[in-house]
């Protein structure tokens, strides 16, 4: 049922892929006020930190406390997997504890492309 | 279907109302309990915290939430300790990190009822490194911290709104997110920062 729902809202909205180039520095304004409370590039906090997150494993940084869900992910952190988890976490891994929805396309692709100089 | 995704306009567009709607009262009638309890709890009135009936995904939002709590209490802590707050500045931080001690107290309490366990406080030490606290050198320093911090927690807490299965908790965190927004605004009118020229700048 649930999958079903999905697939049709996809195929009715395709949504998402608004550019393909997102801008950093747009990125990293909307990451200093809405993911800061949360997250920073180089420390562990609420969530784990940032740096070198794109192309890491899911929920594989050895000193945080993942929720089970996250913890037992087997994918990697790409463009795509990002877009969806920024989408709607629950929906994407049901029982994470993120619960934070970045609900624009066009701020996702800019924090994804801010993401991805945290190398 | 999970209640979260019902809560998901994008992703419940093509349903029909009349499914949603059916939806939606089912999860109404199935949370009260809960809501009961955990508001009693979060209004301060102990007494009225009836049978736990716990949401995992609530209690999970309210640990993240506790988090958050534990970690301004601890900035505050460090910013009073560093010596580089002078008086009035220094009487409003501690005053707004007993309104932090408050929201602690009311999530540790809201997680207990629903039969979670609340996360517990890092050290100092580790709140110090995380925030980066060496690097504070002078008041603005800790301000300007203390903004980004505050300015942070409202937008996480307005951000998990829709995430909530039970709407009084979700009202609890649109409380918590207007207490950080009062500090926020102290914060940036102590550093001189203009307010936001447009409106709809938080949560978004
Ligand atoms: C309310 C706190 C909160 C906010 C705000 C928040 N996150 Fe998170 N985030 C978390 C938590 C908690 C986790 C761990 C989730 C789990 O273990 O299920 C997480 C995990 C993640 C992960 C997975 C990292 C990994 O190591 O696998 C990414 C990516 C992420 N967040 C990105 C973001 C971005 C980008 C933003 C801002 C738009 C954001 N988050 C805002 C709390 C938050």
């Amino acid at each position: 049922m649930k999958r079903v729902l999905i697939v049709v809202a996809l195929l009715a909205f395709p949504t998402a892929q608004a550019r393909a180039e997102g801008d950093p520095a747009r990125g990293q304004e909307i990451y200093e006020s809405r993911c800061i409370a949360c997250h920073s590039p180089d420390a562990n906090r609420v969530g784990p930190m940032h740096r070198g997150v794109f192309g890491r494993k899911a929920g594989s940084l050895p000193g945080y406390a993942y929720s089970k869900a996250l913890k037992g992910a087997d994918f990697v952190w790409n463009d795509e997997t990002l877009d969806r988890w920024l989408t709607n976490p629950q929906a994407f891994v049901p029982g994470q504890k993120m619960n934070f929805k970045v609900t624009k396309a066009e701020d996702r692709t800019d924090l994804i492309a801010y993401l991805k100089t945290l190398r | 279907m999970s209640k979260l995704e019902t809560a998901d306009t994008t992703i419940i567009r093509p349903t029909s109302e009349l499914d949603l709607g059916r939806r939606q009262m089912f999860r109404v009638a199935g949370m009260t309990t809960l809501s009961a309890a955990a508001i009693a709890v979060l209004g301060g009135c102990r007494s009225m915290a009836a049978t736990p009936m716990a949401s995992e995904g609530d209690v999970n939002t309210l640990n993240v939430a506790l988090g958050l709590e534990h970690e301004a209490i601890n900035a505050y802590q460090l910013g009073a300790e560093s010596g580089l707050l002078q008086k009035p500045v220094l009487d409003v931080a501690v005053q707004f990190q007993s309104h932090h001690k408050q929201h602690r107290d009311a999530l540790v309490a809201a997680i207990k009822s629903m039969g979670g366990a609340p996360v517990a406080e890092k050290s100092m030490d580790d709140y110090a490194k995380e925030l980066n606290a060496g690097a504070l050198k002078s008041q603005a320093d800790v301000l300007t911290l203390a903004a980004k911090l505050e300015k942070g927690a409202a937008n996480a807490y307005l951000g998990v709104i829709p995430s909530f299965e039970s709407k009084d908790l979700a009202q609890v965190a649109g409380r918590l997110a207007a207490d950080e927004t009062m500090h926020w605004t102290v914060l940036a009118s102590a550093l001189k920062q203009a307010l936001p020229e447009k409106a709809l700048t938080f949560g978004a």
